[in-house]
């Protein structure tokens, strides 16, 4: 029966060929060849110039945070939803979702509004007398901006995660004495591993590769290592150089992708 | 079994059909004109749609328009040949690289006689500086490079880029976020020439612009508009045009050409080299060139017209004679327009360029 539906799999092998292995070809021609096509290591090496360390530095910097923010954040809530009753969990999760329904970019914009100087915010700030606040054009604003977009990514699968767990083990847990703390250290947060996993993975991800959200929310003034090779392609025409930039950040998504390939063997988290 | 037969014949039908409306939409889709097409590559925002759909009915040449954001985008596009362009727009230095690298092709006057008649001839004479005969490139917008500064905001009227490094202004100034603009307003201010590849004066223009960082609230390209509209910050580098639109929008923004001097640039249509359509082409940009055409893209986008017909025809005086629109450039001096500084060049203005940004 499975043999014969494998027919079904041409469109997806086609697709992945075209718009997945190809634009990789691409990208690993361009980043081990110079402008005369000669084969270099030198644009992978460029990541160890000042600038480029830095700004990757400091993308790691500003996406570990932004991670840990956001599992902070989702894990009780994902707690919470696993535990509600089946109706009202699904509009929580809608609501959580429906922002996403919006495009990226205007959502990221709406926050430069939002945190301008002369922004929403302020406004009512000083309308309740309340002093300013200034955070757009620096750190705290792309974190603002990373945590707020990506949280969907890490409540999901933390939220699928749990919600497998069968009520049984945790009521087992409380007969043979444990107390909540020593359910939720021994019992709950090991078995939610998978979706720990994941959730991290699919925000740490995007944060670390993001260009938008710094250039909206940072002023240009911090270069995350996403702004060096968007602009190497948009501004320097350079696409050797990003191309080669690029492969070095592939190596950090693989890492990542393999830690979640040993702890998410059954592919909980994979909801999304 | 035969059940499995019949659902793999229902989908070979399926995947047909399914090809046959992609190939019938590949058709569609590449529809020429009754009079074919005509492939342009334009700046975004940089024309009056309702020109095009005009050309469109007079001519029966399908017009397929495409925009790009800068200069350093579209050349890798026009180069790699992956959409043969018959028309581009890019600027004065941009022009220089593409005819050093034989990418253009020779204008025909003939064919474009609107383009002699209606094109001021000082236009061309400041073209020359990259395209010394003009065979190549016909004027289409020109400008400079200033500051707009809000009045209620600053207790002195700004004058000079130098006031652009003054402490009591931290976090009211938007620079360029663009490696040439941003270094033209350090090497001015340090009396270099804006096309300098002097490694010691670049270095004195970079430490001015790593110096002036703390002070700057961002580095934007097309938000510097909306920004200084709402009133955002004080001061902000800007391009010419902009700041047409922007006073419209906000009476209290001013904008000026600092003494030190500034850049002078132009955009030109060109003809690619190799144009599959080069006759309709030469029909595009002669439509362009007429006056009336040329009018309503002026009032679209606002960015001053080299076209001195369609300067003319403007009806309202204060526009007409707006300092900001049509400056009389004798008046100042150290004025310049940047030349293409060479592979070399480039990739050493963008290294440090990357470490003003990453510092």
């Amino acid at each position: 029966m499975t043999s014969n539906k494998k027919w079904l799999s041409v469109p997806y092998i086609f697709w992945s060929a075209l718009f997945i292995v190809v634009p990789l070809g691409m990208i690993l021609y361009y980043g081990l060849t110079d402008r005369t096509g000669a084969f270099t290591l030198d644009n992978i090496i460029a990541i160890t110039t000042a600038g480029h360390a830095k700004a990757l530095r400091l993308s790691l910097l500003l996406s570990l945070i932004s991670t840990i923010i956001c599992f902070l954040l989702a894990y009780p809530l994902a707690m919470i939803l696993s535990q509600v009753q089946m109706k009202r969990h699904n509009f929580i999760i809608l609501i959580f979702i429906l922002p996403m329904w919006m495009n990226f970019l205007l959502r990221t914009l709406a926050w430069q509004t939002l945190l301008e100087k002369n922004g929403v915010i302020n406004h009512l700030l000083t309308f309740l007398h309340l002093p300013a606040i200034k955070i757009i054009n620096t750190p705290a604003a792309i974190i603002l901006g990373m945590v707020y977009n990506f949280l969907p990514f890490m409540i999901l699968p933390l939220y699928n995660a749990l919600a497998k767990i069968d009520p049984n083990v945790i009521n087992a847990a409380h007969d043979l004495g444990a107390d909540h703390l020593h359910t939720f250290t021994r019992i709950i947060l090991p078995l939610s591993i998978p979706g720990i996993i994941s959730g991290v993975t699919m925000v740490f991800i995007p944060a670390l590769t993001t260009f938008v959200i710094s250039s909206l929310l940072g002023g240009g003034k911090l270069l995350l290592i996403g702004d060096v090779i968007d602009q190497e392609f948009t501004r320097t025409s350079n696409w050797h150089l990003g191309s080669g930039l690029s492969m070095v950040l592939m190596i950090f998504i693989l890492v990542n992708m393999v830690l979640s390939a040993i702890f998410d063997k059954e592919g909980e988290g994979s909801m999304l | 079994m035969k059940m499995n037969q019949r659902f793999r014949l229902n989908s070979i039908f399926v995947l047909l059909a399914l090809l046959t409306v992609i190939s019938l939409t590949g058709c569609t889709s590449s529809v020429k004109g009754v009079n074919g097409q005509v492939i342009v590559y334009n700046w975004g925002e940089y024309i009056d749609p309702e020109t095009i759909r005009m050309f469109e009915e007079e001519s029966g040449i399908k017009v397929i328009y495409d925009e790009f954001e800068t200069n350093e985008s579209m050349y890798p596009k026009v180069e790699s040949g992956a959409v043969a362009y018959d028309i581009a727009c890019p600027s004065d230095y941009m022009i220089s690289r593409m005819i050093e690298n034989g990418m253009l092709s020779e204008i025909d006057y003939e064919k474009i006689p609107n383009a002699k008649k209606n094109i001021g001839a000082e236009y061309y004479d400041q073209a020359k500086g990259f395209d010394p005969e003009n065979k190549y490139a016909i004027p289409y917008c020109w400008g400079t490079v200033g500051i707009l500064y809000n009045q209620t905001m600053v207790d002195e009227p700004i004058t000079r880029w130098e006031q652009l490094w003054d402490e009591k202004y931290a976090d009211n100034i938007l620079m360029q976020d663009s490696v040439r603009d941003a270094f033209m307003v350090s090497e001015m201010l340090n009396g270099f020439s804006m096309n300098t590849l002097d490694p010691a004066e670049l270095e004195i223009a970079k430490e001015s612009l790593i110096r002036q960082k703390p002070l700057v609230q961002a580095y934007v390209v097309d938000q510097v508009r909306d920004k200084m509209i709402g009133g955002e910050s004080a001061i902000g580098v800007i391009y010419s045009g902009e700041a047409i639109y922007t006073q419209q929008e906000n009476p209290d923004l001013v904008y000026v050409i600092p003494e030190e001097g500034t850049n002078v640039w132009i955009d030109c249509w060109v003809i690619l080299k190799n144009a599959p359509n080069k006759e309709n082409a030469e029909k595009f940009i002669d439509f362009m060139c007429r006056p009336d055409i040329a009018l309503i893209n002026f009032e679209y986008i606002t960015y001053s017209t080299p076209n001195v017909a369609a300067r003319d025809l403007i009806e309202d005086e204060s526009v007409k004679n707006s300092e900001i629109a049509f400056p009389d450039l004798s008046q100042y001096d150290n004025l310049e327009t940047y030349v293409y500084l060479g592979e070399d060049g480039d990739s050493l203005y963008n290294e440090l360029w990357k470490e003003v940004k990453s510092y």
